[in-house]
């Protein structure tokens, strides 16, 4: 049940959009560019740039970590998964996101903000070498370049079917945008306009939504046509999931809840620095633990705004996706858009789309500025200069940053599912990274030289699982998706097995060093006074933590029994 | 990045201690204009809304039968336009109600 689903989308998927649509589209754009200008006399001090001053309040910062995840290319892709997997798609969010999210606001925040990194590598100095940190800096800088390369592309294919654009244009269009408001707004800018993003994209979604279903006949006339085309186990989570049993998403259980639900989640949203870079501009540690924890309620609904789309989508055009064709899954949204919206609605949701092009690509260019000056060019280039010289930097290299994934957005051609050439990368980014994260620190023993060889153990194991093991055919698994979901196993216990034979042949670090960076130990300046009003109740991060899951499981529950 | 004094951390292969990375980050924590400076999104997400929603009700209101066919029978302009609008004003008070407080009071809002 291999799909070649192709990136581009059909041809004939041309919106019927008017000045009413365009006039909403080019409000938006002033916006954005708005934002970026009136953001600028707030930026003084590379701390500004990068980390918007570690001073913004909590539900800004969740909004924005939601929707740096929430770029186009999730929302098209999920939609994708839904047509062509049914109602599994709900393992990406309710299992493959609300855990992790949990987790980093709970557990790992009071180390990551506490320990005043601003970044995820600079952790990694701080635990571990020097190699470690100019190894996974590097990685990340590469990574975030050519994610923000695939939103490029991936947007020019969109706006080239929906609006009949050259590719070129909007390509160049949109990455000026892009490069204008964050070198001139700086990370308050990214964030400001993914919070405005959220917004819009939500009101594109739920219309859509709406007419789908009813479009569709109701959930019931809904399931009862899925049902009948393509068995009881679409509409259902877990069936056919046991091992050695056949399912389209070709992944058993064990691989679901381990290889998505633990290591490529965990490692997604716990270690990618364009999330955690959210969390760290929050304006104290309290803001900072809640940032993912208000992110996981809006994450954990909007499954059902790209799940039902692709579902109605596969409903009505029972032929989406195979050979008798010419829609692929990566149509089920533009398709219903096109369907379905009246101009005015229809202009409402280009926006939102193209605002989640853009702002999926800023939250790579923002946290890809910020690694290369702070992680890369201040530690080993130039060193000990004047923080206006960084922020000067700061500034060029996003320039060059946007530059360079234009130059890349080519590479995103050669898979069929843009969700899976997304998994791919962080299966062989993340995972390794989740590893030495996690055995950092919770184990005080993990040496200083474990760290880099963990790292490049992980990504090489999980590198060769995959193009060597599964596209060699050496192994069979039966789809991508499930090939992705053991990569990312393997790279983790790759790395976890590296990384504890370094550590029992090297040295330990000083447990002096070790303060703030590890489970049981606290920073030492880590007094700042609680805020009189974080502790209203419904700011705990514990009790919003453990609703979050609580919520999760229950969600689960229509579609397990 | 670092004082211009000379510390042992300049070796190459070694790492700086966490207690430098933590002065730093104070220092330009002190001197950030952020929380002074920057305009409250509150500001942005309502008035962008309240624009949006006043055009698409007006789309909603003058919604011709092709149109509603095409949706299904629902006027999902009218509805969203609504909606949108709502959302706006309701920012815009927010903001009224309680509007951002300078970083040195005590602050009672989000």
């Amino acid at each position: 049940m291999h799909t070649h689903a192709d990136l581009p989308l059909a041809v004939g998927l041309r919106l019927p959009t008017n000045g009413l649509d365009y006039a909403i589209l080019a409000i938006y754009f002033l916006v954005v560019l708005g934002i970026g200008f009136a953001a600028r006399r707030s930026v003084r001090t590379s701390l500004d740039f990068f980390l918007s001053g570690r001073s913004l309040p909590a539900w800004v910062t969740g909004l924005a970590f939601v929707a740096a995840n929430l770029g186009a290319t999730e929302i098209l892709g999920m939609a994708a998964t839904g047509a062509q997997y049914g109602v599994a798609v709900v393992h990406w969010y309710w299992i493959g996101a609300v855990p992790a999210m949990v987790f980093l606001g709970l557990v790992m925040m009071p180390f990551y903000y506490g320990s005043k990194v601003r970044s995820v590598p600079e952790f990694l100095l701080q635990r571990f070498d020097r190699s470690a940190h100019l190894l996974s800096s590097a990685l990340f800088a590469f990574a975030a370049v050519l994610i923000a390369g695939v939103n490029l592309y991936a947007l020019s294919i969109v706006v080239e079917a929906l609006l009949g654009w050259p590719q070129w244009v909007s390509i160049v269009v949109a990455g000026l945008f892009v490069l204008a408001y964050i070198t001139v707004g700086g990370l308050s800018s990214a964030i400001y306009n993914e919070v405005l993003q959220f917004f819009v994209i939500l009101a594109a979604l739920i219309p859509l939504t709406v007419l789908g279903l009813k479009r569709a006949g109701g959930w019931d006339g809904l399931s009862a046509t899925l049902t009948e085309r393509h068995g009881e186990a679409f509409l259902h989570a877990w069936s056919g999931t046991g091992i050695g049993e056949a399912n389209p998403l070709g992944a058993n259980w064990l691989t679901i809840v381990l290889g998505l639900g633990f290591v490529l989640s965990f490692g997604y949203w716990t270690t990618n620095f364009a999330e955690v870079q959210r969390a760290l501009s929050a304006r104290n540690l309290s803001a900072a633990r809640r940032t993912p924890l208000i992110a996981a309620f809006p994450k954990m609904f909007i499954v059902f705004l790209v799940m039902i789309p692709g579902l109605v989508a596969a409903a009505i055009v029972p032929e989406i996706g195979t050979s008798g064709s010419d829609l692929t899954y990566n149509d089920a949204i533009p398709l219903l858009m096109r369907e379905l919206l009246p101009n005015g609605v229809l202009g409402i949701a280009v926006t939102g789309l193209l605002a989640a092009f853009m702002a999926g690509m800023a939250a790579n260019v923002s946290s890809f500025n910020t690694v290369f000056t702070s992680d890369i060019w201040a530690r080993y280039v130039v060193r000990d200069r004047d923080d206006e010289y960084y922020l000067r930097f700061g500034r060029l290299i996003t320039a060059v940053g946007v530059l360079a994934s234009i130059g890349t957005a080519f590479l995103a051609a050669s898979f069929s599912n843009i969700m899976g050439y997304l998994q791919t990368l962080f299966s062989f980014f993340n995972v390794p990274m989740f590893v030495v994260f996690v055995i950092g620190m919770f184990w005080k023993r993990a040496s200083v030289k474990s760290g880099v060889w963990g790292l490049a153990a992980g990504t090489t194991a999980a590198m060769v699982n995959y193009f060597v093991f599964y596209r060699q055919g050496v192994i069979a698994i039966p789809s991508e998706q499930g090939a992705n979901f053991v990569s990312a196993i393997v790279g983790f216990v790759a790395g976890a097995v590296v990384m504890v034979g370094v550590s029992l042949f090297t040295a330990p670090k000083p447990a002096a060093e070790l303060a703030g960076l590890v489970y049981g130990t606290t920073s030492p300046g880590m007094t700042e006074p609680p805020d009189e009003s974080d502790r209203a109740w419904y700011r705990r991060p514990a009790l919003l933590g453990w609703g979050a899951v609580v919520l999760a499981v229950a969600c689960y529950l229509p579609y397990s029994l | 990045m670092s004082a211009p004094h000379s510390e042992p951390h300049s070796a190459p292969g070694s790492t700086p201690p966490p207690a430098e990375l933590r002065e730093e980050v104070t220092r330009l924590e002190a001197k950030s204009a952020t929380a002074a400076r920057l305009f409250d999104i509150r500001r942005i997400i309502g008035g962008l809304f309240t624009v949006y929603g006043v055009i698409v009700t007006v789309a909603g209101l003058l919604a011709s039968d092709a149109e509603l066919r095409k949706a299904q029978g629902i006027n999902i302009n009218l509805w969203t336009g609504l909606a949108m609008l709502a959302l706006g004003l309701l920012f815009l008070l927010w903001m009224r109600l309680r509007p951002a407080q300078p970083p040195a009071a005590p602050p009672e809002t989000d």
